[in-house]
């Protein structure tokens, strides 16, 4: 779960990892009293969007009044703003963060993730600091250091020294680096973040290092036990039908092609979608019914997969383990009569109670494309969508 | 043969009294696994499905003589309940719990250095040798006792394999469901090397899906040590780049983890592979043909 850089650098003030004065405001009016409330010379504003990229976006603006403030504020809330990670429709911005802009004296990059090779907490530090850090990686990938954490001791002071050494921050720095590395993991492990990510880490005036931008992931399967974490999803910064499929059960995520698909299982999900584009088709989706697929719950993918305008025909593809064909037949059968699909839909049933599944297909007189085997569906379902746009 | 599990594998259920884990232990008794008891913290003593419960795994492991067991907790307890069998001597910890959160899962895998046990999954379906033992989620009908080993990082795909395998009347050896986490236990490399000591397994099957470098280590095994035939299909051709694909560990991030790279190391490797999943089964009855 992704949150906003100004959530993300309330997080740090509680544990201590400094970061620029800053309001986030709604508003331009609210933009020019932040500015005025903050004091000094310059300002910078920064449109507050879960993708990255947005200072090549135009998203971070500097601005040398509280006049120039508001405008920058004006300009970008209530707009769609698109960066390289947005895609072409961009992102719509409802607030922006204003904070005293800094005299950078030096850039660095610091992250801490999860290393799926070493299965370890990894620290990830650079002294190319503000750069994409995928493109430092590929092209000089010998100024990115690595620190691995042991799980049963932690991070400890020494590799925070290596990195900082590494990177060249010496002196008075080199202790302010080691507190800030810790603090990060601290948070890290307290808050079980997938990701935390400085970019830049500046050296700021009166040799200070401070968090200049703040970027953080949370793990999804933890936020039972993370409220306050919890609290700071945004809805907004969701694809709605993604939220929606999610609240029934459902894994959906909406793709650009016309055979709307409907699997069990996210493994089989995906092998689907391939076997529709080896057919010269487009999926349309993908969408994991998971186990226990109810015949509401059937019900329900065909309603979002029809949502989508684009969808000219669907491939429901179940091979049940936990999952029962007879239910998920029921659910068919009830979508087809209850939504009016006009659509064509072709089903693949295999595994449990299989033969149970085709007997309720079948005496539903309903009209549909049968198909017994992976192939002979993903091909039925592309023929299908074809013969429906001629 | 087979490996990891025969049918003198002495397995219990942690969690076995809840509804997944009452259902499926009631499936692997029908299917002829030595189910041998059941664990749930508070109703030892009792019994359920005509099998002891008992409130500790340690307990179990003393009464019934176990070297397996199948884990249904909810995620929540599920690390505690992986090193709690790893304590008590459990050899092979099969945990179909998904949705256990990663750092979690990162203290589990490195207190496990300290016991000899063996984790499969978690988030996974299991594993089974068809007509000896099946722990785990699997319809047990599609199987076939035979010659192919399956190793696969997805569930329902991991049946598309099995049902494919059967249909060309080569049947399986083993099947193990790695699971679909970015921190699990057994995976690609641990498995082809077992396969390939296997005598029963004449053909190895690797299903592998978008994300991670799994398949890269496997490509780089299979290169220097496996001798046997090894047959692959990679999930996710069409997923694009920053979308989490149900799985956790299913996502192309940073251009790294695509399916063109892991077709592309697998094959540098020797193995013969498949761009459609519908042709899993008809490879390997090629590669075992020839």
């Amino acid at each position: 779960m992704n949150i906003h850089e100004y959530q993300a650098k309330e997080l740090f003030r509680r544990y201590d990892i400094p970061v620029p004065e800053g309001r986030v405001v709604h508003s331009d009016e609210q933009a020019l009293a932040a500015a005025e409330d903050l004091g000094g010379e310059r300002w910078v504003v920064k449109a507050q969007i879960h993708a990255g990229g947005r200072g090549k976006g135009g998203g971070v603006v500097i601005a040398d009044s509280p006049e120039r403030v508001r405008q920058a504020a004006d300009r970008l809330i209530g707009n769609r703003l698109v960066t390289p990670q947005t895609g072409s429709d961009g992102r719509p911005v409802q607030r922006v963060l204003v904070e005293q802009a800094q005299e950078i004296a030096q850039e660095f990059y610091l992250a801490i993730l999860i290393d799926r090779v070493s299965q370890r907490i990894t620290l990830v530090a650079s002294d190319a600091g503000g750069m994409e850090i995928e493109e430092v990686a590929a092209r000089e990938p010998q100024r990115i250091v690595r620190e691995r954490v042991d799980p049963a001791v932690g991070l400890l002071d020494f590799q925070c020294r290596k990195i900082a050494a590494a990177v060249g921050l010496k002196g008075t720095l080199l202790p302010q680096a080691v507190k800030l590395m810790k603090r990060l993991y601290r948070l890290f492990r307290d808050k079980d973040a997938l990701l935390a990510e400085v970019n830049p880490l500046a050296v700021v005036a009166g040799d200070r290092l401070l968090a200049l931008d703040a970027k953080m992931d949370f793990d999804g399967n933890a936020l039972y036990r993370l409220p306050d974490i919890t609290d700071l999803r945004d809805f907004d910064e969701e694809d709605p039908k993604e939220v929606e499929a999610t609240g029934h059960g459902l894994n959906y995520i909406a793709l650009d092609g016309d055979v709307g698909c409907i699997v069990n299982g996210a493994g089989l999900a995906m092998a689907t979608m391939d076997a529709i584009a080896l057919h010269g088709g487009r999926p349309a989706n993908f969408l994991d019914v998971g186990g226990g697929a109810s015949p509401e719950k059937i019900a329900n993918a065909f309603r979002i997969v029809l949502e989508d305008a684009n969808v000219r025909g669907i491939l429901l593809n179940i091979f049940a383990g936990i999952n029962r064909c007879d239910w998920v037949a029921e659910g068919i059968v009830r979508a087809i009569r209850d939504q009016a699909i006009e659509v064509p839909v072709v089903v693949r049933l295999a595994g449990t109670n299989v033969a149970e599944g085709w007997m309720i297909m079948e005496s539903s007189g309903l009209d549909y494309l049968r198909a017994e085997k992976l192939d002979d569906a993903a091909r039925k379902a592309v023929e299908a969508v074809k013969g429906a746009a001629a | 043969m087979s490996i990891l599990v025969d049918k003198h594998t002495r397995v219990i259920c942690q969690g076995f009294t809840g509804k997944q884990g009452t259902f499926h232990s009631q499936q692997a008794l029908e299917y002829g696994t030595r189910l041998v008891g059941g664990v749930t913290p508070g109703k030892g003593g009792t019994t359920h499905l005509g099998l002891p419960v008992f409130d500790t795994v340690h307990d179990a492991v003393r009464e019934t003589g176990a070297d397996a067991t199948m884990i249904y907790v909810p995620a929540a307890f599920a690390a505690d309940a992986i090193l709690e069998a790893a304590d008590a001597g459990i050899e092979l910890i099969v945990c179909i719990t998904e949705g256990i959160p990663v750092l979690d899962m990162l203290r589990v895998k490195d207190a496990l250095n300290h016991y000899d046990a063996r984790l499969i999954g978690p988030n996974c379906p299991g594993i089974i040798s068809p007509g000896k033992c099946k722990i785990g989620i699997m319809p047990g009908q599609i199987h076939q006792e035979g010659r192919v080993g399956i190793i696969s990082r997805s569930g329902t795909l991991t049946y598309e394999a099995v049902f494919q395998t059967t249909r060309e009347g080569l049947g399986q050896s083993t099947c193990v469901g790695m699971g679909g986490d970015p921190i699990h236990g057994l995976g690609f490399v641990d498995c082809l090397c077992l396969f390939e000591q296997d005598p029963q397994t004449e053909a190895i099957v690797l299903v592998g899906e978008i994300g991670g470098s799994d398949e890269e280590a496997a490509a780089e095994l299979i290169r220097k040590h496996i001798s046997k035939p090894v047959i692959a299909y990679i999930a996710g051709v069409t997923a694009p780049p920053g979308k989490r694909m149900g799985h956790a560990g299913a996502i192309i991030s940073g251009g790294k983890g695509t399916a063109a790279e892991k077709y592309a190391a697998l094959e540098r490797a020797g193995v013969i592979t498949v761009r459609s999943p519908a042709e899993i089964g008809s490879a390997v009855a090629e590669a075992l043909r020839g």
